[in-house]
């Protein structure tokens, strides 16, 4: 059974390559969350612009808002990026931008360079809230309602057609 | 009438190359040498009719035709002509086109200079990359044909991806193609020996210099990669960690690997199995980051095409290429032999050690690259794990790899000793380790990672400097004069030497900008100064310009250091119409021991002021100078003239067997 080992390769490809087959066929974007339905988890971090401020989960009770996971190393956020400042100008829910692993001077930079969508970004330099969030990854949208129970979770870039078909919708309904 | 041409062409080499992937194969297993000798001929017809259709391409981008829809996707009329030609590849039909030119150019060369090869050999090996090009043929012609004409051309074309008008861009795709499909050569190699079963050292002694050579492009190619994402995306970055940029560091790890494996093959006649493993594992590599750049299955700035047929068809010849490959592996290769023995201290171990490393390395991009993947498939969401993994796991592989660099070369084959070597060693350690400390000390900045940085760089420059002092002792038996003994040190060794130090170099210029660099982004309006690491910049205004294809918003700084001029740096904005992107033109004063880097950002107070990035990076040219070396070793290996000398005699060889 010695030259079993020399199969080892040929089964390791094989298995890659069923994954990579089910990654043709699958819409990356549309993902479950087990968090959906559950209140958000409880935290207090400082805001990314000011170490001395802080900001927790009930701070927002009463109010219908919008959590944005980004970071300044991340790519992808740059590609959401000014679609995100777009939909900030509409003024139709307060966006919180939770920094995910990165470091202050970074953050700031990449907002003062691309625009800031954020009432506010809070600083998560350890990712401990974003791994309490059940965060895969950056970026990630959640909508949060009156009552602090995330109704919306969102992985990946947001998109024009993201927008409109599922936030919008969402935010109405939790307006209403 | 040329875009038809050209596409008839390519109808006509995949013609030729279903010939050419056939007839010599079977004439090697038959013994018919008449069948054999097509192999050449077929081989350059293909390269001849690929280029040709690669021609007509050009002259329908020089020549603003835009009825063909890729000319009208990629070019416009205002676009400056060397762009033009550049914007061929700028996007997925072409660069396909320019991939499967490069692949039947290595084919071609390999023609050219392997006639001292026996006949069955060669015919297999330009069989097996008959093979490669019909795929990419089939794949062209059936689902990305560059050719496809419009039935109502636009009067002006959509232009050239911003991000790619850059002097930078016109050579770094054809540069990493040359690499990534250079690999293609060592895989035909490797498949052709595990059918013919002739794997031996002389396999291996005909695999290094093609393998090698593609090094050298794939190394250039990333180093020029990174050095565009610097200037370009204006964000003062190197490398990023994105899938793309894995797709292309995957395979130079394993190639990496390779080149050294190669050598004990080739010298001891050990590690044959594994060694044809990676050559095998470093072109598919190659293919797999073709299928995720390609496929779109990872999201990523550089994925242009997004076309699921696409992806499955490439994803079917992958399968069909890597799956046959490893098949014929997993059935050739335990008749191989082990070769050589060797003790558990001596240079084969390193060198093995060497491998474990790298591929580990390479396993730990792969994961990362792919884990967003597989947790999607597996229905647990999307993520990009981005630099904090990378950082976490590349630099533990890393460091014990730094610490082999150093003690490799200086290990006899076969047996060596521990305790003659760290005598040896001793003293460049000591020395690596004093240098560091000392460094660290006069710059102000006693932190342990850069210590460790600085110490790995000396290390390597120390350990060299141990083993050249050796060779270039006298050896107490015949006098000879220093020049004498210097020119006796082979060139492959001098090579290695000159790579190992570009490494040294790499380490020293990523150290010292991790652990120096400067960053500020600071709002100025006219008059206002900021000062970073003894550097003063004035900012002077903005003013309008206009460019080609672009209009552009140019800032003026003055810098100074200690009242006199440095330089005057002119950042841009540019917008380009057309395409309606916004782009951002770092200026940069390059400088041997820092670069003064400014880009930039939004105008605030209706144009009253700007934020403004300015960077001072210490040393940061040495990164892509070390690269530079690691590529000119690479050369000085390849040229060795044991390769030639090998040459003539192994034709002497075949006279007799002939006779």
């Amino acid at each position: 059974m010695k030259s079993l080992r020399y199969i080892l390769p040929l089964l390791a490809f094989l298995i890659l390559a069923g994954f990579l087959a089910r990654g043709l066929n699958l819409d990356p974007r549309e993902v479950p969350s087990p968090l959906i339905g559950k209140p958000a988890p409880s935290f207090a971090l400082t805001r990314l612009d000011d170490p001395a401020a802080t900001f927790k989960r009930d701070d927002m009770l009463g109010k219908v808002w919008m959590l944005n996971v980004w970071a300044s190393w991340c790519v992808a956020c740059r590609e959401e990026h000014p679609l995100l400042v777009e939909f900030s100008k509409r003024g139709l829910v307060p966006i919180y931008g939770l920094n995910y692993k990165d470091k202050r001077p970074d953050g700031q930079g990449w907002l003062a360079r691309f625009g800031n969508p954020y009432n506010a970004s809070l600083f998560d330099d350890d990712g401990r809230v974003g791994i309490d969030f059940g965060v895969y990854g950056v970026p990630e949208t959640f909508i949060i309602d009156k009552q602090g129970v995330i109704r919306l979770k969102h992985i990946g870039p947001l998109t024009p057609d993201v927008i409109r078909e599922r936030i919008e919708p969402m935010l109405s309904k939790l307006n209403a | 009438m040329i875009p038809e041409i050209g596409h008839f062409a390519l109808w006509l080499a995949l013609g030729v190359a279903l010939m050419l992937s056939v007839m010599p194969m079977l004439g090697a297993t038959r013994g018919r040498a008449d069948w054999m000798a097509l192999a050449r001929p077929a081989a350059t017809l293909q390269f001849v009719l690929v280029a040709f259709a690669f021609g007509c391409l050009v002259a329908a981008f020089v020549g603003n035709d835009f009825s063909v829809l890729y000319v009208a996707s990629n070019s416009n009329t205002s676009l400056p002509t060397q762009y033009r030609v550049a914007a061929v590849w700028g996007g997925h039909e072409g660069s396909m086109l320019l991939w499967l030119l490069m692949l039947t150019g290595w084919a071609f060369a390999v023609a050219r200079f392997s006639k001292h090869l026996p006949g069955p050999v060669l015919a297999r090996i330009l069989s097996v990359m008959g093979v490669l090009s019909v795929g990419f043929l089939l794949f062209l012609l059936l689902t990305s044909n560059p050719f496809d004409r419009l039935a109502n051309p636009p009067l002006d074309g959509r232009d050239l991806n911003p991000l790619l008008q850059d002097p930078g861009m016109v050579f770094h795709p054809p540069m990493l193609y040359m690499g990534y499909v250079g690999l293609s050569v060592a895989f035909s190699f490797a498949v052709a020996a595990l059918i013919g079963g002739n794997l031996d050292t002389t396999w291996a002694r005909w695999t290094r210099p093609w393998t090698t050579v593609a090094w050298i492009f794939l190394t250039i190619g990333i180093a020029m990669g990174s050095g565009w994402a610097y200037y370009e995306l204006g964000w003062g970055g190197w490398w990023f960690w994105d899938p793309v940029e894995n797709a292309s560091f995957m395979p130079w790890l394993v190639a990496t690997a390779l080149i050294h494996s190669l050598a004990v093959t080739e010298k001891r006649g050990s590690f044959k199995s594994w060694t044809v493993l990676l050559a095998i594992l470093a072109f598919s590599l190659s293919l797999l980051g073709t299928f995720l750049v390609r496929s779109g299955v990872l999201s990523s700035v550089h994925a242009f095409a997004t076309d699921p047929r696409r992806g499955l068809f490439i994803l079917g010849f992958l399968v069909f290429v890597i799956g046959a490959s490893l098949a014929l592996y997993a059935w050739r290769a335990p008749k191989v032999g082990l070769g050589a023995r060797f003790e558990w201290v001596s240079r084969e171990t390193f060198l093995l050690a060497n491998n474990v490393l790298l591929m580990a390395a390479c396993g730990a991009v792969l994961l990362g690259t792919l884990y967003p993947l597989l947790l999607d498939a597996l229905g647990m969401g999307k993520l990009s794990v981005g630099p904090p993994y990378f950082d976490t796991v590349f630099v533990p592989l890393m460091t014990p790899l730094i610490f082999l660099i150093g003690i490799g070369p200086l290990a006899r084959w076969k047996q060596a000793e521990l305790p003659q070597l760290a005598r040896r060693l001793r003293w460049a350690f000591g020395a690596a380790l004093v240098v560091a400390v000392l460094t660290n000390w006069w710059r102000g900045h006693l932190g342990i990672v850069s210590t460790l940085g600085l110490m790995m760089a000396f290390w390597i420059v120390a350990a060299l400097a141990t083993d050249l002092a050796d060779r270039l002792r006298p050896n107490g038996i015949v006098k000879t004069s220093l020049w004498h003994r210097a020119g006796l040190i082979p060139r492959a060794m001098i090579g290695m030497m000159v790579a190992h130090l570009g490494i040294a170099v790499f380490i020293f210029g990523v150290t010292m900008v991790k652990s120096g660099e400067i960053e500020r982004d600071v709002k100025m309006a006219v008059g206002d100064t900021t000062e970073v690491l003894g550097y003063t910049f004035t900012f002077r205004g903005v003013q309008a310009l206009m460019g080609p294809n672009y209009r552009a918003s140019q800032g003026t700084l003055d810098v100074t250091r200690d009242g006199k001029a440095v330089i005057t740096l002119h950042p841009e904005k540019r917008i380009f119409p057309v395409a309606g992107a916004t782009m951002t033109e770092a200026a940069i004063d390059t400088g041997f021991t820092r670069d003064l880097y400014v880009s930039l950002g939004e105008p605030i107070d209706n144009g009253a002021a700007w934020i403004v990035r300015v960077y001072v990076k210490p040393f940061i040219s040495w990164i892509w100078g070390g690269c530079l070396m690691m590529a000119f070793g690479g050369f000085l290996a390849a040229t060795d003239r044991r390769y030639r000398a090998k040459v003539r005699q192994t034709q002497g060889a075949d006279v007799k067997v002939a006779a």
